[in-house]
């Protein structure tokens, strides 16, 4: 799959945490090579580390062996130099921010000028089909709205990798497989590689270009399955027969973990 | 409130003023019914005036004396504004540095939230011996310290408030911690700020009052209300302490008036 160097190669990671009952082993000895522009999913049960690994990437926590290297850099150089757009399961918007004040958020910390901040946050609205909502506050929209402002506001400064932790976990079944199909055409049309955490094998096999299938206890790699279904995909790769087979497959193998 | 203000602007005039009079109504009604109970009880069973004067008799004093009693209660008002003012902002101030560095914050808090049972106000006749018992400054001071230690809690609270999320979003935009300071942890204090200063406004008109119950010139609301009371002048006992109630409730309102303008956000979109 990767003919070019990976964007991101992580060697033999290990994370333990102190817990009340002695060392928790979070990640045990993981290794995985993701290639640019790639969408790769994070599949498992609780407490397999998936939500680890992309915090230790992202530069949120610190491993506690092993190495990361996204660019080359180590992932608080790629922090430094704004790698990271990050979407998490509740959207984590600022209540006192309208939504365009909102997405404009990074690039007023990046020290970017106003009159490019409106640009840049009208064009991510407008893909995320929420220009009318501009003025509004975070409160007066609905969840599923919340998150395509938090999806604006992670890829406004066009960051080269996009972490996302459950994001659809917390939308009803429709609103999630609409969002599904809308983060494809927003991911199609931008560099960015992707890392995104879910709990649902039909999510993780509609996005991804390979499931990373985790288990727990140690958290370590079960399986890696590329999904090889045609892109651009659509409500008809849902009711493919191959995207039942590949979701058979991923299935499997979590039963296995 | 904010759902029938939302209502409210899509109403016809007319509309509007029958929905205002439906939310308003009841409470005036309430209020017009106990005065008339108490005008009538009192006068039903010749209740001597030193317990209860008639609601008519204050209204009488207070009219006669009006622009004395407002006079006496702006006095009393310019202490409580004066230790609001300062025991505020110094609460604030010292949740910011206590945010900063924890090592204050472990040192103060834990008498900041011991205070919220210990009846400042007792301190008054000591201050008043420190500060000169006729004085303004004494009750600043009173006023101060008891706005200080509610404020300093809730605003320490409120800074300290946005989920973990919020600060490692901040974190991944490397923000330096002087922007994570201003763009999210002071917008996020807002609210527990504008609950302390609600709180605040109403001790620190209790506060200048009761503090001159122990002392202070006859222009004083407080002096005057103790006054009046010993001489046998109930009604303008009365008549001050509506003046008291009224100064009471129009700091309050200002406080929540600006709390709207401050914060748009949190009055919009309730609906």
């Amino acid at each position: 799959m990767q003919v070019q160097a990976p964007v991101i190669a992580i060697n033999n990671l290990t994370k333990t945490y102190e817990g009340g009952a002695g060392q928790v082993v979070a990640l045990a000895n993981v290794s995985l090579q993701i290639g640019a522009g790639e969408f790769i999913s994070l599949i498992g049960p609780s407490g397999c580390g998936k939500s680890t690994l992309m915090r230790l990437i992202g530069d949120l926590t610190q491993p506690s062996a092993g190495s990361i290297a996204v660019k080359g850099k180590t992932p608080t150089c790629a922090r430094r130099d704004r790698d990271y757009g990050i979407v998490f399961q509740a959207p984590v918007l600022y209540d006192w921010r309208t939504v365009q004040r909102n997405v404009e958020l990074p690039l007023e910390i990046m020290g970017q000028p106003r009159s490019e901040r409106a640009r840049r946050s009208a064009e991510m609205l407008k893909l995320v089909g929420l220009s009318e909502f501009e003025q509004a506050y975070p409160r007066q929209l609905s969840g599923g709205m919340q998150q395509r402002v938090a999806i604006a506001r992670a890829l406004v400064f066009a960051p080269s990798i996009l972490l996302m932790d459950e994001p659809f976990g917390a939308l009803d079944e429709l609103t999630r497989e609409r969002m599904q199909g809308e983060l494809l055409e927003i991911w199609a049309r931008t560099n960015a590689t992707v890392i995104f955490v879910t709990h649902s094998i039909p999510e993780a096999v509609f996005l991804s270009d390979r499931v990373v299938v985790m288990s727990p206890r140690p958290g370590r790699i079960e399986a890696i399955i590329p999904i090889d279904l045609p892109r651009p995909r659509d409500t008809l790769t849902r009711e493919d027969p191959h995207f039942f087979a590949l979701a058979t497959e991923v299935r499997e193998r979590l039963r296995h973990s | 409130m904010a759902v029938v203000q939302a209502n409210l602007k899509q109403l016809s005039p007319a509309a509007r003023g029958r929905a205002f009079a439906w939310r308003w109504g009841p409470a005036l009604a309430t209020l017009l019914l106990v005065l008339v109970l108490w005008e009538v009880g009192v006068r039903l069973f010749h209740v001597a005036v030193y317990l209860l004067p008639p609601p008519s008799l204050i209204g009488a004093r207070l009219l006669e004396r009006g622009s004395f009693l407002l006079g006496i209660g702006l006095y009393t008002f310019e202490e409580a504004l004066w230790g609001f003012i300062i025991g505020c902002s110094l609460g604030a101030a010292v949740a910011v540095l206590s945010v900063r560095w924890r090592w204050i914050a472990h040192g103060l808090l834990p008498f900041a939230v011991a205070s919220n049972a210990v009846p400042i106000i007792a301190l008054a006749p000591l201050v008043g011996i420190w500060f000169g018992s006729t004085t303004q400054g004494s009750k600043i001071v009173i006023v101060a310290i008891m706005t200080f230690f509610p404020t300093l809690l809730n605003t320490y609270r409120g800074l300290l408030s946005p989920a973990p999320e919020a600060l490692e979003l901040m974190h991944s935009y490397a923000a330096t911690s002087t922007q994570s300071f201003l763009k999210l942890r002071v917008p996020a204090a807002l609210p527990f700020l504008f609950n302390a200063l609600k709180i605040s406004a109403t001790l620190s008109i209790i506060g200048a009052i009761v503090s001159e119950f122990f002392g202070g010139p006859l222009k004083a609301l407080g002096v005057y209300i103790t006054s009046q009371a010993g001489i046998g002048h109930y009604a303008e006992a009365w008549a001050a302490i509506v003046v008291a109630c009224g100064l009471g409730m129009a700091f309050y309102l200002v406080i929540v008036v600006a709390e709207r303008l401050v914060m748009p956000w949190n009055t919009t979109g309730e609906s």
